[in-house]
């Protein structure tokens, strides 16, 4: 039979400047665990969230990302006709072929450039990306060497506020609109006219091109690219060409996991000193505890159980101490398309429940050693403790 | 309704000592033969208790008295079922309690003996109720009648009106009679007090000992209290004195 929880709850609470460095000790590594998990999981979420369902990427076979792509006009011109492709209201088929430039920006604030990728985007290229939204200011003319650019770019980057303009390969470009990718990969880019891009930045080729075409014949699709030989493209659809570009935050959650780990040790430490001071000073509780017919094993549960609350309340701490970073947004390299991604921290709530629960495993390992010793106390040498 | 002993012993009407004995045929509630503890220290043999046999009738009020060093706590211990002897036989109400296994005398002590210690030992963060319920947690009452008994308890030390209290909100004397409410809240034939007027003023010692008093008279209670006051020794119906380990006389 248990102690009774309000027993350990209070003895727990009644110690709390003993406990409080434990505690915000174990805050810490959850805040850390919680922040970096955030960020991968919102690094994953802004891959995962892109792409539609009914469209198929094509790009030349071998590369790993649209940047190291290329599509000559010819064989654009032979996609027009491939099996399945959708056309719009006026019977136009839905295909586009993109053009990806790699340009250097300043950030904001000094902080030195970033690679930043430059979509040359056909109207049909918008069409085909509903997840796009012009927010603010209008969309590019052709011809006139305008852009617009994701307005969380603009947040991070100088000169992209609307009606500014930027330098790049000795071209001035303007700002005309700000568009929002709704947390998906089109929020790191920045978009302009195809043939603008291709003439501007001296490109004979394309990088890419996207189609869409009713998935129960993207067989077809493949198969009629791959068995002509003047193709020598491969498809994949765009939800999978996104979603494999999570590998980029392989490397944070490993590092995410790799200090939490190093700092719980130190924290694991922190939970036994604590409980074994409990331990210590409640030595005659303990003997009068078995007196009245408790089990060693009801003792061994109960400090166990203090541990677990001690680090539930730090782990709680730690979830509110990195709770004001959720939906903060920043940036980093993307290994794939080398170039700055820019995504939110994103706390969802099975993150939560994970640092708590990392935090409650913390607070176990910590008082297991402590809750064998007061199991173990003779009793009569524990009555005689002050 | 079924009969609660505990709720009897406030209406007061119920078995005499000498009725109770009968009814149980004189066995002893406490038997103890040739019993010693000894204490090995490197070579030399220290003997707590040096072959110590004695006999304890149910309603006995017990007092154990002798030196400090003189084994009183020892032997008390041993009958409580806390400590074990070196050698030796010790029954209470029939059951070897030297036999028992670790976990079989936990169960025991919770539903056979009463213990009031010296410093209380009230758990800080309980209230007198709370520190009352204690024991009855480990068997199987419902809340409610968990609550009639700890009422009852509480009332026979006449501290119901305490029971939100913490023990550091209670006078030393309303600790020890909180404790003593804990040592027979689940109705334990025996009760067992090691100097429990020790930290008490004369006027404590005596509400105390008046109460450990009636438990015996009134409910037919075994009560062993070891004791250095003589004054304390007054309230029992027999006095035991040790010595070195040894009954004297
Ligand atoms: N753990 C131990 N190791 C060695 N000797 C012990 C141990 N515990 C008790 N003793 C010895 O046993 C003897 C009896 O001790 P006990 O505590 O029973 O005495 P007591 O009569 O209760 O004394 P007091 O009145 O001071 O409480 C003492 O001589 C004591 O030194
Ligand atoms: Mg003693």
């Amino acid at each position: 039979m248990a102690l009774p929880i309000q027993y350990n709850i209070r003895s727990v609470l009644v110690r709390w400047r003993s406990t409080l460095s434990t505690i915000f000790g174990i805050g810490l590594v959850v805040a850390v665990y919680v922040m970096m998990q955030s960020l991968a999981i919102g690094l994953e979420q802004s891959s995962a969230n892109t792409g539609d369902p009914r469209n198929l990427l094509l790009m030349r076979k071998g590369s790993t990302a649209e940047t190291s792509s290329q599509v000559t006009r010819e064989q654009f011109k032979l996609l027009q006709y491939l099996p399945g492709l959708e056309k719009d209201e006026k019977g136009e088929p839905l295909i586009s072929a993109d053009t990806m430039i790699l340009i250097t920006l300043a950030r904001r604030g000094n902080q030195g450039e970033a690679n930043i990728l430059v979509r040359g985007v056909t109207k049909m290229g918008i069409y085909l990306r509903p997840q796009v939204e012009l927010i603010q200011g209008r969309m590019f003319e052709p011809g006139r060497r305008e852009v617009i650019v994701s307005q969380r770019l603009a947040e991070r980057f100088e000169k992209l506020g609307i009606g500014e303009t930027f330098k790049t390969g000795g071209h001035e470009l303007t700002v005309v609109g700000w568009i929002d990718g709704h947390k998906s990969a089109f929020d790191s880019e920045i978009w302009m006219d195809s043939d603008d891009a291709r003439s501007l930045f001296d490109r004979e080729n394309y990088s890419s091109v996207l189609l869409r075409a009713d998935p129960t014949r993207w067989n077809e699709v493949t198969n009629r690219v791959e068995s002509d030989k003047r193709l020598p493209l491969m498809t994949i659809s765009e939800s999978k060409y996104y979603s494999d570009q999570t590998a980029t935050a392989t490397p944070i959650r490993f590092l995410g996991n790799f200090l939490a780990t190093a700092m719980s040790i130190g924290a694991v430490f922190a939970a036994m000193n604590t409980m074994y001071a409990s331990v210590g000073s409640r030595t005659r509780e303990v003997g009068t505890l078995r007196v009245l017919g408790f089990r060693r094993r009801s003792i061994l549960i109960g400090f166990l159980i203090e541990g677990a609350i001690l680090a539930f309340i730090g782990g709680a701490l730690g979830c509110l101490l990195a709770l004001p970073i959720n939906h903060y947004s920043t940036g980093t390299l993307n290994f794939q398309t080398f170039s700055e991604v820019v995504f939110e921290f994103n706390i969802t709530l099975p993150l939560i429940i994970k640092g708590l629960v990392f935090a409650v495993t913390v607070g176990l390992i910590g008082s297991l050693f402590p809750a064998i010793r007061a199991s173990r106390l003779p009793v009569i040498a524990s009555l005689k403790s002050l | 309704m079924e009969s609660d002993p505990i709720l009897n012993l406030l209406h007061s009407n119920v078995t005499s000592p000498l009725n109770a004995s009968e009814e149980t045929g004189e066995a002893p509630v406490v038997q103890i033969q040739e019993l010693s503890k000894v204490y090995q220290q490197g070579e030399i043999s220290i003997y707590a208790l040096n072959r110590i046999s004695l006999n304890i009738a149910q309603g006995e009020f017990l007092t154990l008295m002798g030196p400090s060093g003189s084994g009183k706590s020892t032997l008390l211990h041993i009958i409580a079922g806390i400590d074990r002897p070196s050698s030796g036989q010790c029954r209470v109400q029939g059951i070897d309690v030297t036999k028992l296994s670790e976990s079989e005398l936990a169960d025991w002590r919770n539903q056979n003996v009463g213990f009031v210690f010296q410093t209380f030992n009230l758990l800080p963060v309980l209230t007198a109720f709370e520190n009352v319920e204690l024991p009855l947690l480990l068997t199987r009452l419902t809340s409610k009648q968990r609550k009639k008994q700890v009422l009852t308890a509480l009332e026979l030390v006449g501290l119901a009106d305490r029971m939100g209290h913490l023990p550091r909100q209670l006078s030393g004397g309303q600790e020890q009679r909180v404790a003593i409410a804990r040592a027979l809240v689940t109705d334990p034939q025996l009760i067992v007090a090691d100097e429990p007027t020790g930290n008490l003023d004369s006027n404590s010692a005596h509400e105390v000992l008046d109460i450990l008093q009636s438990l015996c008279k009134v409910a037919a209670k075994t009560v062993i209290v070891v004791t250095h006051d003589p004054k304390a020794a007054a309230f029992g119906s027999r006095s035991v004195h040790l010595e070195k380990g040894e009954l004297a006389n």
